[in-house]
């Protein structure tokens, strides 16, 4: 039987770690509760609101509903992993400036999924942006704040180009 | 969340055999975006959680020049959107395939497991029915087929016997001068169960004046998604006219068996169904003139 704790070796914000996992214990419960890294937020626990949103292997994906047992040798980054010892990173920086948050709960979700959009398209149109970041939910802002920041981060993480609006 | 075993097999052989051993009490994990959460809520209960994930067959997504297009059960849906050639020959599939939750589920979620879910709402399954798409089951029995629009056979419940894995799904290549478009109405832009989702395939005559063939199939107005039966014999040599879109979709009308919930009432439904028919019907001629 495996409903024993099993052994799960991942990558995460850089460091790699081994874990003790049950199988039930979904990633989001392992990386908060196990590894303390308690700025992904759980929202709605079934994939509607987007508040855990971590990188796995370079995707988006809720890590409410993933479990932590599939992600053996998987690298992850949450929003921990965004600022380095020399500043916040510029989505960050972005999402103070335009006050882009309210309660804060949704915003961890918010910028590892902007950031994965940034990583693959410096300069996606406003109507990609308001798509991509369809399964974030939002009760503060009403969006608009929070598109305005990511449109602004992509010119300062690659001020050369022009959006495509 | 209750406990339950997990397993990883890496062949179809190992899945049959561990899904055999606990029999109902077994269940596929591909995606998991709605096996964990009915697990969460207690709505389903396994003993035992098969990850397919890492077996070959159930990651295959390639087009044949004969085989046509062989879909893994645990291609996750940005995998076939993402695919050139998928996307090329099979816009109606991309259609759902990009609809389905948010970039965040689309990450994970597997067009086969929106099939095994068996939602009278899933937005991939008459996408599906309208590409002729077939199942392959793997079991312990060997392997068998069924067409899609036979897979589900209730709410949230799909044709596989205990020990059973759904394999891939076979798509035959578009005929000539055909198309097809999935849509669906939904109060919202993105993120949201269909009220009604319709599929439309569609087959020209050479010149693309008239009807060959048609398929049309409806989500969310029965206990599972529907192929629309008679569009075949109705539209056969007709011309693309609106009149001849209005009988098919009066024949939908007919066919539908909606009920009135939270999302939307029988009557609402119904009229759905005819609009979106009809929109279903206009693009996919569309697609096939062009392709």
């Amino acid at each position: 039987m495996t409903t024993q704790k099993t052994i799960v070796h991942i990558t995460i914000n850089g460091d790699e770690t081994d874990l003790l996992c049950e199988p039930r214990q979904s990633l989001l419960e392992v990386v908060r509760d196990v590894l303390g890294l308690t700025g992904s937020k759980e929202g709605c626990g079934d994939g509607n609101c987007g508040a855990c949103t971590m990188l796995v292997d370079g995707r988006i994906v809720d890590s409410c509903l993933v479990l932590a047992v599939e992600v053996n040798g998987s690298t992850i980054t949450t929003v921990e992993g965004l600022a380095t010892p020399a500043g916040l990173h510029p989505l960050q920086q972005v999402f103070l400036e335009e006050a882009a948050l309210q309660c804060g709960i949704c915003t961890p979700g918010f910028l590892i999924a902007a950031k994965a959009l940034l990583d693959q398209e410096p300069h996606p149109s406003e109507h990609r942006v308001r798509h991509w970041l369809a399964g974030n939910l939002c009760r503060c802002t009403g969006y608009d704040k929070i598109i305005r920041a990511v449109l602004k981060a992509a010119d300062v993480m690659a001020p050369s180009q022009a959006h495509h609006h | 969340m209750h406990a339950f075993e997990y397993v990883v097999p890496k062949t179809v052989r190992e899945a049959v055999k561990s899904l055999e051993e606990k029999g109902d009490q077994a269940r596929p994990i591909a995606g998991g975006t709605d096996i964990i959460v009915q697990m969460r809520v207690g709505r389903r209960r396994p003993i035992r959680v098969v990850d397919v994930k890492q077996i070959p067959d159930l990651n295959e997504l390639s087009i044949g020049p004969r085989a046509g297009l062989r879909l893994g059960a645990a291609v996750p849906c940005y995998r076939v959107y993402q695919n050139q050639a998928v996307a090329e020959a099979y816009p109606g599939l991309i259609d759902a395939a990009s609809m389905i939750g948010s970039i965040q589920i689309q990450g994970r979620a597997s067009v086969g497991g929106n099939l095994c879910n068996a939602a009278p709402s899933g937005d991939c399954i008459p996408a599906l029915i309208v590409l002729n798409a077939t199942a392959v089951i793997a079991g312990p029995n060997g392997t068998r087929e069924l067409p899609v629009e036979e897979f589900c056979i209730g709410p949230g419940r799909n044709a596989l016997q205990p020990g059973e894995l759904l394999v891939s799904l076979r798509l035959p290549l578009p005929r000539r001068k055909s198309g097809a478009h999935y849509l669906r109405f939904i109060p919202r832009n993105e993120m949201d169960i269909a009220v009604v989702g319709v599929g439309a395939s569609v087959t020209l005559d050479g010149r693309g004046e008239h009807f060959t063939t048609a398929r049309v199939s409806l989500a969310s107005v029965a206990p599972t998604p529907l192929l629309v039966t008679g569009v075949e014999e109705l539209v056969a040599g007709q011309p693309l006219t609106e009149e001849v879109f209005e009988r098919v979709a009066e024949l939908a009308r007919r066919q539908a068996r909606p009920i009135s919930d939270m999302r939307g009432t029988i009557e609402q439904r119904r009229h759905l169904v005819g609009v979106l028919t009809k929109r279903a019907l206009r693009t996919a001629i569309q697609r096939a003139r062009e392709a």
